[in-house]
C-alpha cells in the first residue's frame, strides 16, 4: 500500500529540508552569504538543482533562494489519514525537493565539514571522472548503476552482491549506513578493491550522498544528451531511457530513504529493497515497478535488473576467474601479484595476424614453455601472445584494430592486469587468480572467447599461441616488430585524398541526437577511440551499425574540406540540423561535437590563434572557461564557429584545422598535453619548418600564461610565427 | 408515496417525506400528476413544426404513417432529435459565450472584480491559438484570446479551432463526413433551418448535422467555456469538499447558488467572506455565512474552491424545504419553475440573476460584469436581512466528504508530479490490464428514475470490475452523496487492479471532473490518452464508454451525440430516449452510425446491465488493441535502449 510510502517519503522530505535549513544557516553564519559554494571541478554548478531548475548556484545566498523559490513550493501537505488527496505527484515533488535539499547539505559540508571526502568516501565526482565514466553509458559498456543504500547483513553478502553487479558491468554507488556499518566498509573488510576503476564507488556514509549518484546521472544528460539546464523533463526521461540505474535499499528503510528514493523515481530509477516494506507495482513513472520489496539477497541483483528492465549479456568464458568490464580498472599491487610479464622486466609482445583459413584451427591453444605454476609468488617470465585469426571478411587492415582489443579483454578478467600494447605490454596475474587455478592457457581461452563474442561477423576461427620460453619470445618479437613498423608506415601514409570513402560515426546519437562524426584517415573521431580503420572494421562487423561508409563525392571546398555527398549525408544524418560540415576548418561550418571529445580547440581572438585544452586539465584556461564549461558550449551537436571538439591524435594530423593554418595557430596548450603529444608534434613542426621543439616552446602553457592577455604577451615575446599569419576571421 | 422509491439518497428521502407531510409539492408529485405521459412524445413521433400539424405517426402501423406534409416517422424523429441536440448545444454554448464576454471585459479592465487566476493556462491557450505572447501584457494577450474565443460562436467562416485538439484520424473522419464543426451559431441556425417544414427529409442527413452541431458544442462552445473559466477562476486541482443537504448550517446564514454559470456565484463566494457582511451576519445572530451549491454551479464552485454542495437537480426544492435557506440565487438552466411556488412556503428568497432567465413574480437582481462583486454583495446582504424571517428549520444530517477537482491538468500532474507529469501511468495500467478501461458517468437526475440510484450503482458496478470512473454534472453529486468520491470508502468497492493503481496515485476510483460543460474535459483527457501512446490512434480505439442513465435536459443529447461523433459508446436509460419511434433512425443511431463515427448510442435502464454493455465494449476495444494478450516483460539491451526516444 503506497500511501504508507507517500506518508513516509513526505515526512522524510520535511526532515531533510529542515536539516538543510540548519546546515545552510550554520554555513552562512560561519562563512557569510557571499561565500562561494561548489562541488570540486565541475562546470555544472550544483548539478541536480542546475539541471532541473536551470539555476547556477554560486554562493550560499543562492541556496537561500533555492530554498525559498524551488524547495518550498514543492513541499506538499502531509498525507491525510482518511481523506487523502492524490499523493503520487506530490510525493515525487517532495522527492525532488529532498534531492535539492540534500545537495545543499552536501555542498555545505564541503565548506564547514565534515568533509565528504574522508577515508574511503569519495564525495562528488568531478567532470573528468564524469566524462570518462559517463561515456561508458554512451557506448554501452556500463548499462547503468546500482545506488546501494545501507549495508548488507554481513560481509559475504555484501561481497556477493557487489561481485554480481560488477559481473553485469554495472557501477555500484554506495551511500548511507545500516546497523552500524556501511556497504563500502563491508566490501573493504571482504578484501574488495574500491574506486572508480573497479566501478565500486563509495560516495558517502549518509543518505544525502545519494545526490552524488543522481547528480552524476543529471550531468550525463547535460553533457552527453545535449539536454539544456532547466529542461527537467528531458533530463529525467533521458535517464529513464538511457541510464538504467536503480536503488538497492539494504536494511531498515527510514523516512529519509523513502524521500530520497522518491527523488530517484523521478529519474525512472526504481527501488528494490531487502526489507519487508510496502510495494508499488503499477507502472508508469519508472519503466516497470516502482518499489519491490522483501527480495532475498541471493536474488536481489537479478530482481533489480528485471525490475529496471535491463537486458545484460554475460558472456561466459571458461576461465577460473570472473570476467566483466567492471574489473577492467582493477589494479594488482606488487604484493598481491603472483607473477608478471613484460614491462621492461622480461621480453613480451602481443601480436594478432590473419592467416589463411586452413591454417587456423579454431579454439586451439598452445603453450610453449613453462607455465606460471613454475614460478614462486612475485616472479616474472617472458610472454609472447600470438593470436591468429581467419575469416572470409577479415582484412589485414583490421589486424591492429583487433589486436588493440587484447588490452581490454585481458583487463576485464578478475585478477588479470594488462597495460600497453604490442611489444611494450605489461601484464600481471594476481595471487587470488593463481590460487583459483588461472594458468597461461586461460589467457588463450579468454581471448578466443572474447574475439568470437565481439567479432564473429568478420572472423570465423581464432587460435592462440602462447610462448614463455625467452628464446622463442625474442625470435617472434622480432618478426612482430617488422609488422608493427609496416603497419605504422601504412597508416601514416594514408591521406584523405587517396580514398573515396569516409566513415560516419553516430554512436553518440543516442545521447546527442544531431551529432555525427565524419571520420577520415587524417581526422579521427573526436573521442579518440575511432580511427578511419576502426570505423571501417566496425562497419564490416556491423553493417547496419553506427559507422556507415560515406562516398565523398565531389570536392566542393578543398581548403576547408567539404564534399557534396558528405554534406548530403550530414544533412540527412543530423536530422536536418546541420547543412554543411568542414573536415578541416574550425571557423567555417565546423564539425559538431557530441560531448566525448578528448580536447577542445577555442579561438583566442586577440592573439589571432587558438588554445587547446584536454579533458584531464581541470584548471582555468586563457579563454576564461574551464574545460567543463567549454564542453557545455561546444557539445550537444551544435556547430559553434571558433570552437571544435577533437581527438589528441588530430593535433598532429596534416589536416588539423588546415584551413586556418594548422598547428601554427596553436598559442596555448596545457603542459600535460604538450608532454603527451610531444614526440609526434615536434616531428610535425619540423616538417613545417617551424623548428621542432623550438616551436613547442613558443606555445604558452599554464606556467607562462593563464589569461588571454598573458598569452599574447608570451607569444609576442617568444616570436611565435602566428604574427605572420592572416587573421582567422 | 414511498420516498425510498423516489430517491436512493437518505437526506432526499427524509425531505421528500417531510414535504409530503406538509403537503408541499415537488417534481415527483408533478410527475405523478402528469402520468401517464404522452406516448407519441415518448417515441418522438409527433411533429409540431408547422401549423398543418400537429401531426403524429401511429407507432402500431394502423393509423397514419405520414404527417400532412408527407413527413414519415424517420424524418419526424430525426428532426426532433436534431432540434434537441441544437437546443442542448445552444445552452452550453450560450454559457460559453457569456464567459467569453466577461473574459474580454476582464481583459479590458471593464470587469474589475475578475482576474486571470491561471496564467499558465492562459499562456498555453495563447500558444495553441497562435496568440503572440512575447513582450505583451497579460491583459493584452487575454483580450486577443477572448476575441478569438468569442468569434468561435459566430464567425462567418472557418472551423472550430478547438476541434484541432482531437487526434488527427478523428479530424479526418469528420472531414470525410463533412461534419467538422464550424461556428456554434451557424450550426444551430442550420439545424433549425434544416429541421423546419419542408427542408431536410433524409434522416441520415439530418442526423449527420446533429453530429456537426453537437461537435460544435463539445469541441467548441463547451470546451471554450471550460478553458476560459479555468483561466478566469483557476484550473481545478484536487481538494476536499462536502456533499448533501447536511452541509446547510443551522446557525449560519445559508445561501444556495444554483444553475450553471460560475460568473456570479464566484462573486457570491467572495462576498460571503466580506468582513462587513460577516459582521452584519453576527449582528443578526448568525455565526457565519454559508454558501452551498446545487446542480452544476455547485460543481464549478466545489471543483475550484471546495464550496460545499447541497445536492443535485432534484435536491433544489428539497433544499428550500429545509427552511434553512435565506437566499437561493439562480442563473440559467435546470432551474425549476416549481421553486417559485415552494419558496412561497418558506422565508427563502428566490433571486434570479440572469437577464435571459427571469421568473414571473420572482425578484431579479441583474448581474453585470462591471459591478459583479457589488451585485453579489447585494445578494448576500439580502440573505443576511432575511435570516430573521427563518421559521422552523429541518436540516437532514446526511453529508459526505469528497475529493474533487480532476481536470486534464490535474490528472496530468497527479500521475507524475511537476517533473514527470504525464498520462503514462494511466495508459500503462490500462495496457497492462490493471485498469480495464474508463467509464464516464454523466448527467442529471430525473424523477422518473429513483434519484442517484443508477448513477451510483453503475459506478459501483464499474469500479468493481476495474473500470476507472470519471463523472460530471449531477451524476458527480450523486456519487459524492454515496461516498464514492471518498477515497477510503470507495477503494473498498474497487476491483483489485484498479484499487492497486488508485492506491499508488492516492485517488478514489471515481473522479469528479466538474460540471456538464466540463464534459469537454473528458474529450481533452481522451485525446491526451491517445497522444500518450499505446492505446491506438483515435478516440474510437480507446477502451472507454459513457453512460447518462438519469438524463433530463436536451443538453444531454448534445453531449451524447458529441461523444458518439467522437467515437464513444453512449448509453441512456430506455425511457429517457424519446427518439425511438422510427426503426430506421433507431437502427442508425444504435448500429449503423458506428461505421461512420466509431461511436454509437445504446439504451439500458438497469445499471448492472449497462455496466455489462460498457464492459463488453471496453473488452472489445482492448482485444482490438491487442492489449489483452499477456506480454512478456521486455528487457532492453544497449541497442534497444538506444532506440528509445529521449
Amino acid at each position: 500500500m503506497s500511501r504508507i510510502i507517500a506518508t513516509s517519503a513526505i515526512n522524510g522530505a520535511y526532515k531533510i529540508v529542515e536539516q538543510a535549513k540548519d546546515m545552510l544557516a550554520k554555513a552562512i553564519e560561519q562563512k557569510g552569504k557571499d561565500c562561494k559554494v561548489e562541488f570540486p571541478n565541475t562546470g555544472y554548478y550544483i548539478p541536480i538543482i542546475y539541471s532541473m531548475t536551470g539555476r547556477a548556484v554560486e554562493t550560499l545566498a543562492d541556496f537561500e533562494k533555492v530554498m525559498e523559490e524551488e524547495i518550498k513550493p514543492l513541499m506538499p501537505e502531509p498525507v491525510s489519514e482518511d481523506m487523502w488527496l492524490p499523493y503520487l505527484g506530490p510525493t515525487l515533488d517532495a522527492g525532488m525537493a529532498t534531492l535539492f535539499a540534500e545537495e545543499i547539505i552536501e555542498a555545505c559540508k564541503y565548506l564547514i565539514g565534515p568533509n565528504p571526502v574522508d577515508g574511503i568516501w569519495l564525495g562528488a565526482a568531478d567532470d573528468v571522472i564524469m566524462r570518462e565514466r559517463g561515456i561508458q553509458f554512451v557506448d554501452g559498456s556500463a548499462p547503468g548503476f546500482a545506488a546501494i543504500v545501507g549495508a548488507a547483513p554481513d560481509v559475504q553478502t555484501a561481497v556477493d552482491i557487489a561481485r554480481k553487479l560488477q559481473e553485469r558491468c554495472l557501477y555500484v554507488f554506495m551511500h548511507s549506513h545500516n546497523n552500524g556499518t556501511t556497504f563500502a566498509e563491508q566490501l573493504v573488510e571482504g578484501g574488495v578493491q574500491l574506486g572508480w576503476d573497479t566501478r565500486l564507488v563509495p560516495f558517502g556514509p549518509d543518505i544525502t550522498s545519494a545526490i552524488y549518484a543522481l547528480g552524476f546521472a543529471s550531468r550525463a544528460a547535460l553533457s552527453f544528451g545535449g539536454v539544456q539546464p532547466g529542461d527537467f523533463r528531458r533530463n529525467l526521461l533521458y535517464n529513464k531511457n538511457r541510464v538504467f540505474a536503480f536503488v538497492m535499499a539494504l536494511g531498515e528503510v527510514t523516512d529519509e530513504w523513502y524521500a530520497t528514493a522518491a527523488g530517484a523515481i523521478n529519474y525512472g530509477f526504481p527501488t528494490i529493497a531487502d526489507s519487508d516494506i510496502p510495494e508499488i507495482l503499477p507502472t508508469g513513472v519508472c519503466t516497470y515497478e516502482h518499489v519491490v520489496s522483501n527480495v532475498p539477497h541471493d536474488q536481489i541483483v537479478e530482481k533489480a535488473i528485471e525490475v529496471r528492465g535491463l537486458k545484460i549479456k554475460v558472456a561466459h568464458v571458461d576461465i577460473p576467474v570472473a570476467h566483466s568490464p567492471a574489473f577492467e580498472g582493477e589494479r594488482i599491487r606488487k604484493e598481491d601479484m603472483h607473477c608478471e610479464f613484460g614491462g621492461q622486466r622480461t621480453p613480451a609482445f602481443e601480436w594478432l595476424r590473419m592467416q589463411d583459413i586452413a591454417a587456423v584451427e579454431d579454439g586451439k591453444i598452445t603453450v610453449d614453455g613453462p607455465d606460471v605454476d613454475s614460478l614462486e609468488a612475485g616472479g616474472k617470465m617472458p610472454l609472447g601472445i600470438l593470436v591468429e585469426v581467419a575469416g572470409r571478411k577479415m582484412q589485414p587492415d583490421f589486424e591492429p584494430v583487433l589486436e588493440r582489443q587484447i588490452h581490454t579483454f585481458m583487463n576485464e578478467a578478475q585478477g588479470l592486469w594488462h597495460m600497453g600494447q604490442r611489444d611494450g605490454n605489461w601484464m600481471r596475474i594476481s595471487k587470488d587468480a593463481f590460487k583459483a587455478g588461472f594458468r597461461l592457457e586461460h589467457i588463450g581461452k579468454l581471448l578466443h572467447a572474447m574475439f568470437h563474442e565481439h567479432f564473429s561477423s568478420i572472423i570465423d576461427k581464432v587460435q592462440i599461441k602462447l610462448y614463455s620460453n625467452e628464446k622463442e619470445v625474442l625470435k617472434l618479437q622480432e618478426q612482430a616488430q617488422v609488422v608493427y613498423a609496416e603497419r605504422d608506415a601504412r597508416l601514416a601514409g594514408m591521406v584523405d585524398e587517396d580514398i573515396d570513402t569516409f566513415y560516419s560515426c553516430t554512436l553518440c546519437q543516442s545521447f546527442a541526437p544531431n551529432h555525427l562524426c565524419v571520420v577520415s584517415p587524417e581526422r579521427p573521431g573526436l573521442c579518440g577511440a575511432y580511427s578511419w580503420l576502426d570505423c571501417r572494421a566496425a562497419y564490416e562487423i556491423t553493417p547496419s551499425g553506427p559507422n556507415q561508409p560515406i562516398s565523398k563525392g565531389n570536392c566542393i571546398e578543398p581548403k576547408i574540406g567539404q564534399w557534396d555527398k558528405v554534406n548530403a549525408f550530414v544533412l540527412k544524418t543530423s536530422g536536418g540540423g546541420v547543412e554543411r560540415m568542414s573536415q578541416y576548418s574550425m571557423i567555417t561550418d565546423p564539425m559538431t561535437s557530441c560531448g566525448c571529445f578528448e580536447c577542445i580547440a577555442a579561438v583566442l581572438p586577440s592573439t589571432g590563434g587558438i588554445m587547446i585544452v584536454n579533458r584531464e586539465y581541470a584548471e582555468m584556461t586563457p579563454c576564461g572557461m574551464k574545460f567543463s564549461t567549454l564542453a557545455g558550449t561546444v557539445g550537444g551537436g551544435n556547430q559553434t564557429p571558433g570552437f571544435i571538439g577533437h581527438s589528441k591524435h588530430y593535433i598532429n594530423s596534416k589536416k588539423f584545422i588546415a584551413a586556418e593554418g594548422g598547428i601554427k595557430r596553436i598559442v596555448w596548450l596545457p603542459k600535460m598535453l604538450k608532454e603527451e603529444i610531444k614526440d609526434t608534434f615536434v616531428k610535425r613542426a619540423e616538417e613545417l619548418g617551424l623548428g621542432g621543439e623550438e616551436f613547442l616552446n613558443k606555445i604558452a602553457d599554464e606556467t607562462s600564461a593563464t589569461t588571454e592577455e598573458e598569452v599574447l604577451e608570451f607569444i609576442t615575446k617568444a616570436g611565435h610565427p602566428i604574427t605572420a599569419l592572416e587573421p582567422m576571421f | 408515496m414511498d420516498s425510498k422509491k423516489r430517491s436512493s439518497d437518505k437526506a432526499a428521502q427524509e425531505m421528500i417525506s417531510r414535504m409530503a407531510e406538509s403537503n408541499q409539492q415537488n417534481a415527483w408529485d408533478r410527475l405523478d400528476a402528469q402520468s401517464p405521459q404522452c406516448g407519441f412524445g415518448k417515441l418522438g413521433v409527433c411533429c409540431r413544426i408547422c401549423t398543418m400539424g400537429p401531426c403524429r405517426i401511429d407507432p402500431f402501423g394502423e393509423g397514419p404513417q405520414v404527417g400532412v406534409c408527407g413527413a414519415d416517422a424517420d424524418t419526424i424523429v430525426a428532426r426532433n432529435f436534431l432540434r434537441a441536440v441544437a437546443a442542448g448545444a445552444s445552452a452550453h454554448s450560450d454559457h460559453g459565450r457569456g464567459v467569453a464576454e466577461v473574459f474580454i471585459a476582464a481583459a479590458k479592465g471593464e470587469a474589475p472584480d475578475y482576474q486571470f487566476k491561471d496564467t499558465t493556462k492562459l499562456y498555453k491557450l495563447a500558444e495553441e491559438l497562435g496568440v503572440e505572447t512575447k513582450d505583451r501584457q497579460i491583459n493584452e494577450i487575454a483580450e486577443e484570446i477572448g476575441k478569438i474565443a468569442l468569434a468561435e460562436f459566430g464567425k462567418p467562416e472557418g472551423n472550430q479551432l478547438m476541434a484541432r485538439r482531437a487526434p488527427k484520424p478523428r479530424q479526418e473522419i469528420w472531414k470525410k463526413l463533412g461534419i467538422t464543426p464550424r461556428a456554434v451559431d451557424r450550426e444551430v441556425v442550420e439545424a433549425l433551418h434544416r429541421s423546419t417544414m419542408g427542408v431536410d427529409q433524409d434522416y441520415k442527413n439530418i442526423i449527420l448535422h446533429a453530429s456537426r452541431t453537437a461537435l460544435a458544442d463539445g469541441w467548441g462552445g463547451s470546451m471554450l467555456a471550460t478553458e476560459l473559466q479555468d483561466i478566469l477562476f483557476g484550473t481545478p486541482y484536487p481538494g476536499r469538499g462536502e456533499v448533501n443537504l447536511g452541509v446547510l448550517k443551522k446557525d449560519e446564514i445559508n445561501i444556495i447558488v444554483h444553475g450553471h454559470e460560475p460568473l456570479l456565484s464566484e462573486m457570491i463566494v467572495a462576498a460571503s467572506m466580506d468582513k462587513d457582511l460577516l459582521a452584519e451576519a453576527k449582528k443578526v445572530g448568525a455565526k457565519g455565512i454559508n454558501v452551498a451549491g446545487i446542480c452544476c454551479t455547485a460543481n464549478e464552485l466545489l471543483m475550484r474552491h471546495g464550496v460545499p454542495i447541497a445536492g443535485n437537480f432534484l435536491n433544489q426544492e428539497l433544499a428550500v424545504a429545509t427552511g434553512a435557506v435565506e437566499v437561493m440565487a439562480v442563473d440559467v438552466q435546470c432551474v425549476m419553475q416549481g421553486l417559485s411556488e415552494i419558496t412561497k412556503c418558506f422565508h427563502t428568497k428566490l433571486i434570479t440573476t440572469a437577464d435571459k432567465a427571469k421568473m414571473l413574480g420572482v425578484e431579479h437582481v441583474a448581474m453585470e460584469e462591471k459591478t459583479a462583486l457589488k451585485t453579489a454583495k447585494e445578494v448576500v446582504k439580502k440573505a443576511v436581512e432575511n435570516y430573521k424571517n427563518r421559521g422552523q428549520v429541518h436540516i437532514p444530517s446526511e453529508k459526505q466528504p469528497a475529493v474533487i477537482g480532476f481536470s486534464h491538468e490535474s490528472i496530468n500532474y497527479m500521475l507524475g508530479g511537476k517533473f514527470r507529469a504525464s498520462y503514462r501511468p494511466l495508459n500503462d495500467n490500462i495496457i497492462n490490464g490493471r485498469i480495464r478501461g474508463i467509464g464516464a458517468i454523466v448527467g442529471c437526475t430525473n424523477p422518473k428514475i429513483q434519484q442517484d440510484y443508477t448513477h451510483t450503482n453503475l459506478a459501483k458496478e464499474l469500479i468493481k470490475r476495474d473500470v476507472l470512473v470519471v463523472t460530471t454534472g449531477c451524476a458527480t453529486i450523486a456519487c459524492g452523496k454515496q461516498a464514492l468520491l471518498n477515497p477510503k470508502e470507495a477503494l473498498a468497492l474497487a476491483g483489485p487492479g484498479l484499487r492497486e493503481v488508485c492506491e499508488t496515485v492516492g485517488i478514489a476510483p471515481v473522479l469528479a471532473c466538474g460540471s456538464c460543460v466540463d464534459n469537454s474535459r473528458l474529450l481533452v483527457a481522451c485525446s491526451a490518452i491517445v497522444k500518450e501512446g499505446g492505446l491506438g490512434e483515435d478516440l474510437a480505439d480507446l477502451p472507454v464508454a459513457g453512460a447518462c442513465l438519469e438524463s433530463i435536459t436536451e443538453k444531454a443529447f448534445a453531449i451524447g451525440q458529441y461523444f458518439v461523433a467522437s467515437g464513444v459508446l453512449v448509453i441512456f436509460a430506455k425511457e429517457l430516449f424519446p427518439f425511438v419511434g422510427s426503426k430506421n433512425v433507431y437502427n442508425y443511431l444504435f448500429n449503423e452510425i458506428e461505421k461512420d463515427m466509431g461511436g454509437r448510442w445504446a439504451v439500458e435502464t438497469d445499471p448492472v446491465k449497462a455496466a455489462d454493455m460498457m464492459l463488453e465494449r471496453i473488452e472489445a476495444k482492448r482485444e482490438a488493441l491487442g492489449i489483452n494478450v499477456e506480454k512478456e516483460r521486455k528487457l532492453y539491451d544497449m541497442e534497444e535502449r538506444r532506440a528509445l526516444t529521449v
